[in-house]
């Protein structure tokens, strides 16, 4: 294995490289309480007052509303053209294979700033749609689809396909063989994919800001508009300090239930 | 390998889809120009049909403004007059600011506003476009009320039709921190030939339009450049104006068009001199930054701001009710006050004291003509030469591209 | 990389069936595929076709409407005026830097997640890497500038050490940019690596190998895909990138903020979409360029 000067080094590694990670966000905390409205460094003083104003912020609350509902919506959509796709791919070798992977990889390959012109054009210019909140969940889930694909593909990959000819041989109809056999197995996978897809919509900002009307708002797109005005820059700091914290529960969900994937591929070496 | 039909399929649904897009996007129209051609005053704006009456209100309005315009009490509880509106109207008003005259001009053609405070440098080019609609200023409650020296110019009117209710002006200001800078400037040298004694910490106005300013300063200091309006600049004449900015950007920090982010470099000391709106300058000052704003010996660029209605105003009654509200002396007051500039209703002058107005010139023509207001630059030379052929907006953008390196 | 998927099996008809779907493997691909390609095809496809589309059309600079004319004008103005190249060269000279700081940043620490740590530690570590990612990345790019300005953390703490902040810039953009995808690298080098055997370690020890040769002959290339997968994000992320080089990038100017400069303010589409085209065009090079070494299986 790897020896315990090198496994010492990787530990000082790891803890340097957290430390870096973690200071940015300790200063968000920090600014979260300053007195000061434009962070001065060191903060003059601290107080609760940011909090409390944030408590009441209809406009983060309607924000983060709005953000849920999108990513939820999004992540429905990307769960369902994700599994038809990853499906559909395993079993067949074909040269559209790979073109077809490419074209789903493309919408978070390519930069965001390119996907949110274009949509923004198609929406507005060739559809004549006026932007809002389908457009942009249609935008979110254009490049959510790939984390799904990508997890139900792994997943499809490991478990083979010997289960569901096994359930074909006893007679089960394709709807039914789904039903019964593949989708149990797919679950944790799906969920694992479907947490970074709502991760990924949830924070999204560069596509958001083409695809959204002038009154949807989501947290990114709020947080933009707040984040220089004196009076609301520590409000944001709030909002992003309570999102790292809450956010750790359904990090600790995805990694108990990915966790098991893990280790079964591990083993399965 | 053989590549058989079913492989085929999705690739060929792919294609297909993507052809029909194409050909769509060919056939769909994205806003002709046809009609309005750019020129000097002669252009023929689009028949866009004036509203003869006012309706019933309808509830809601949405607004596009410059920062400190519209305020309704999110940047300060005590600054407050959309509130009073909506209460008076009710009409729920729904404020956006933009930074620069281009961002107003692509705003508006969303067609999601419905209406807009636009600077000269916005106005034609919106009203050539057929984007917003002439004003009924019979419906305006105060018209009568404004300086008539702001009526019917060529900035807000076409042929003698107003396409928008003034709202007041201003001159672009010279900004420090009075702990950084010494001696006090008197001269906009202060940030061009002088720029490198505070290097890194200079800042400037992230705007095509800037190239007025540079034009503006060698104008006054390089007269056989011989600019006389600096919006009217021939290849020439840009090419210097465009040198002296290069300079320039050798001792930027950065650029600003979000005026709060300046308010916030000059409060850090990241940057400690240049161009700001009077606005900002009390807002930094309200922040406990040492700053102070003044107009140099050369002169100024400024700004004369009309409130102009969308052509495709969803909400059009409510509209001309806010274009009527914010004309009103009180509302005119607040505003002159917490921005800084002078009102275009006189009557304001009862309110804020003859000293603000004095400080202001609200009422002096002489004055208010002195500065050489944003203007969008065309073709046909400004200053009337017709040797020459001036440079044009889509020049000045790229020009400021190349500035900013 | 992935493993190689079994040949489908012989058709032998099921017994006691009529279903269409069953019988016509191509079909029931066909059918499945369809929704999802229709969807990627219309939204994404189709749009990205109609972007480029505009790219050769032309703008009135007066009235900022777009005339439907057709126009190589765009790309010659992108081609001979050099500031553009300038630019470009820059943003792909800093994508790349941040790629390879992202890379030896994430390595020391997905190697210790994936080899060293305790399962527990494993799942304490992933959760702490991935909780930043929930911050939102503009307070986040909000926060360095703060950190990087006048007077700032950065000079506090460099003051005894004689550093002093670089102040806004490439260079603020560059550490910005680095920080906030390090955990898109992170993740996939991690998954790789994790799926890198432990008797290879073993075995390489066995052949007299010591740890670093190991991490070098053995791991690396084996983790390679991985990292090349993390890069796609890194690279991707840091072309187009416009709001954090707005936050901290001072005056500087990258592909993102021209485009999003020409789409906002100059209402310029057609130069913007074809300015556009040039991260567009790279990040499909780069593509193809990794699909070899089996990346994209890793993403």
């Amino acid at each position: 294995m790897i020896d315990r000067r090198s496994r010492a080094a990787l530990r000082l590694l790891t803890a340097v490289v957290l430390v870096v990670v973690y200071v940015p966000l300790a200063l968000v905390v920090i600014n979260s309480f300053n007195v000061d409205r434009t962070f001065t460094w060191p903060p003059s003083g601290l107080t609760l007052h940011w909090w409390k104003v944030a408590a009441h912020s209809s406009g983060a609350r309607h924000a983060l509303l709005l953000s849920v509902e999108v990513a939820l919506l999004a992540t429905a959509v990307a769960l369902l053209l994700g599994i038809l796709a990853g499906l559909a791919l395993r079993r067949t070798r074909f040269f559209g294979r790979n073109v077809v992977s490419l074209l789903i990889i493309l919408p978070i390959a390519l930069p965001g700033i390119v996907t949110g012109i274009a949509l923004n054009n198609a929406f507005r210019t060739m559809l004549g749609v006026e932007l809002g909140f389908l457009t942009i969940v249609i935008a979110h889930a254009t490049f959510c689809i790939v984390t799904v694909f990508n997890n139900v593909q792994a997943r499809l990959q490991r478990i083979g396909p010997s289960l569901e000819q096994a359930s074909a041989d006893l007679g089960a109809g394709s709807f039914t063989t789904f039903r019964l056999v593949t989708f149990p197995m797919l679950r944790s996978a799906l969920l694992a994919g479907a947490l970074l897809a709502f991760g990924l919509s949830f924070d999204e900002i560069v596509v958001t800001t083409f695809t959204a009307g002038p009154q949807e708002q989501t947290l990114p797109i709020w947080i933009f508009q707040n984040l220089f005005r004196p009076n609301q820059a520590p409000v944001v700091n709030v909002v992003a300090a309570v999102l790292v914290l809450v956010s750790a529960i359904p990090i600790y969900l995805a990694q108990r239930l990915s966790g098991d994937v893990v280790s079964g591929a591990a083993a399965a070496h | 390998m053989t590549i058989t039909r079913r492989k085929l399929r999705p690739l060929g649904a792919l294609l297909g889809v993507a052809a029909l897009a194409l050909v769509a996007a060919c056939g769909t129209s994205a806003g002709s120009s046809g009609t309005a051609t750019p020129g000097a005053q002669g252009f023929t704006p689009p028949d866009i049909p004036m509203q003869k009456s006012l309706g019933k209100m309808e509830g809601k309005v949405n607004i596009l403004a410059w920062p400190g315009y519209a305020e309704d009490g999110s940047n300060d509880p005590k600054v407050d007059w959309v509130t009073p509106f909506e209460k008076q109207t009710g009409c729920q008003a729904n404020v956006k600011y933009f930074g620069t005259s281009d961002e107003a001009v692509n705003l508006i053609k969303t067609g999601d506003y419905d209406v807009v405070s636009a600077s000269g440098d916005a106005t034609l080019r919106l009203i050539a476009a057929g984007d917003v609609a002439p004003v009924n200023t019979s419906l305006i409650k105060d018209y009568s009320e404004i300086e008539p020296f702001l009526k019917k110019r060529a900035w807000n009117s076409v042929n003698g039709q107003m396409y928008g209710v003034p709202h007041g002006w201003g001159a672009n200001l010279l900004m420090y921190r009075t702990d950084d800078v010494k001696p006090a400037p008197t001269s906009w040298g202060a940030v061009f030939t002088d720029a490198s004694k505070y290097h890194g910490k200079v800042t400037a106005y992230d705007s095509p339009i800037y190239i007025a300013d540079a034009a503006l300063y060698l104008m006054k200091t390089q007269p056989d450049l011989g600019i006389k309006n600096p919006y009217a600049l021939d290849q020439e004449q840009l090419d210097a104006a465009v040198s002296l900015l290069k300079d320039q950007r050798q001792n930027i920090s950065e650029y600003w068009s979000d005026y709060l982010k300046e308010v916030q470099a000059f409060k850090t000391g990241d940057s400690v001199i240049g161009t700001t709106w009077e606005v900002i300058a009390q807002v930094a000052a309200g922040e406990k930054a040492p700053v102070k704003a003044i107009l140099p010996k050369e002169g100024a660029t400024g700004w004369s701001d009309t409130w102009m209605i969308s052509a495709h105003a969803a909400h059009p009654n409510c509209a001309y009710a806010w274009m009527s509200y914010i004309t009103e002396p009180k509302p005119q007051s607040e505003v002159a006050e917490y921005f800084g500039e002078a009102p275009a209703n006189g009557q304001a002058c009862k309110i804020t004291g003859a000293a603000f107005c004095k400080a202001y010139h609200v009422t002096d023509q002489a004055f208010s003509d002195k500065i050489w207001y944003w203007t969008t630059p065309i073709s046909q030379c400004l200053d009337g030469r017709t040797n020459a052929t001036c440079t044009n907006y889509g020049d000045w953008t790229q020009a400021w591209t190349e500035v900013k390196g | 990389m992935s493993a190689p998927t079994a040949p489908a099996p012989a058709r032998a008809p099921e017994p006691g069936r009529a279903s269409l779907l069953g019988r016509s493997e191509g079909l029931r691909t066909g059918l499945l595929l369809l929704p999802p390609m229709l969807w990627l095809g219309v939204a994404y496809l189709a749009a990205l076709g109609a972007l480029f589309v505009t790219s050769l059309w032309a703008q009135n600079d007066f009235t900022g409407d777009i005339e439907r004319v057709w126009t190589l004008d765009n790309y010659r103005q992108l081609w001979e005026v050099p500031v553009y190249r300038t630019i470009a060269f820059r943003t792909i000279g800093i994508a790349a830097l941040v790629t390879v700081i992202d890379a030896v940043l994430a390595f020391p620490i997905a190697l210790y997640m994936a080899k060293v740590a305790s399962p527990r530690g494993r799942r304490l570590l992933v959760i702490a890497v991935l909780m930043p990612l929930w911050a939102s990345y503009l307070v986040k790019a909000y926060a360095w500038r703060g950190m990087f300005s006048e007077g700032g953390l950065i000079d506090a703490v460099g003051k005894p050490f004689g550093i002093q902040s670089p102040g806004y810039g490439l260079t603020a953009t560059t550490i910005t940019l680095a920080y906030l995808w390090l955990p898109y690298m992170i993740l996939p080098i991690y998954a790789g690596l994790e799926r890198v055997p432990d008797s290879l370690f073993e075995a390489s020890g066995d052949l007299g190998a010591g740890s670093f040769t190991t991490l070098r002959r053995v791991v690396l290339p084996m983790a390679f895909p991985a990292v090349v997968a993390g890069s796609i994000f890194t690279f991707s992320l840091s072309l187009g990138d416009y709001i954090a080089v707005t936050i901290v990038g001072g005056a500087g100017q990258l592909i993102g903020t021209v485009v999003y400069a020409n789409v906002g303010s100059a209402n310029n589409l057609p130069f913007a979409a074809a300015f556009a085209t040039v991260p567009v065009v790279v990040m499909l090079l780069y593509l193809a360029a990794v699909r070899r070494t089996g990346a994209l299986e890793n993403l």
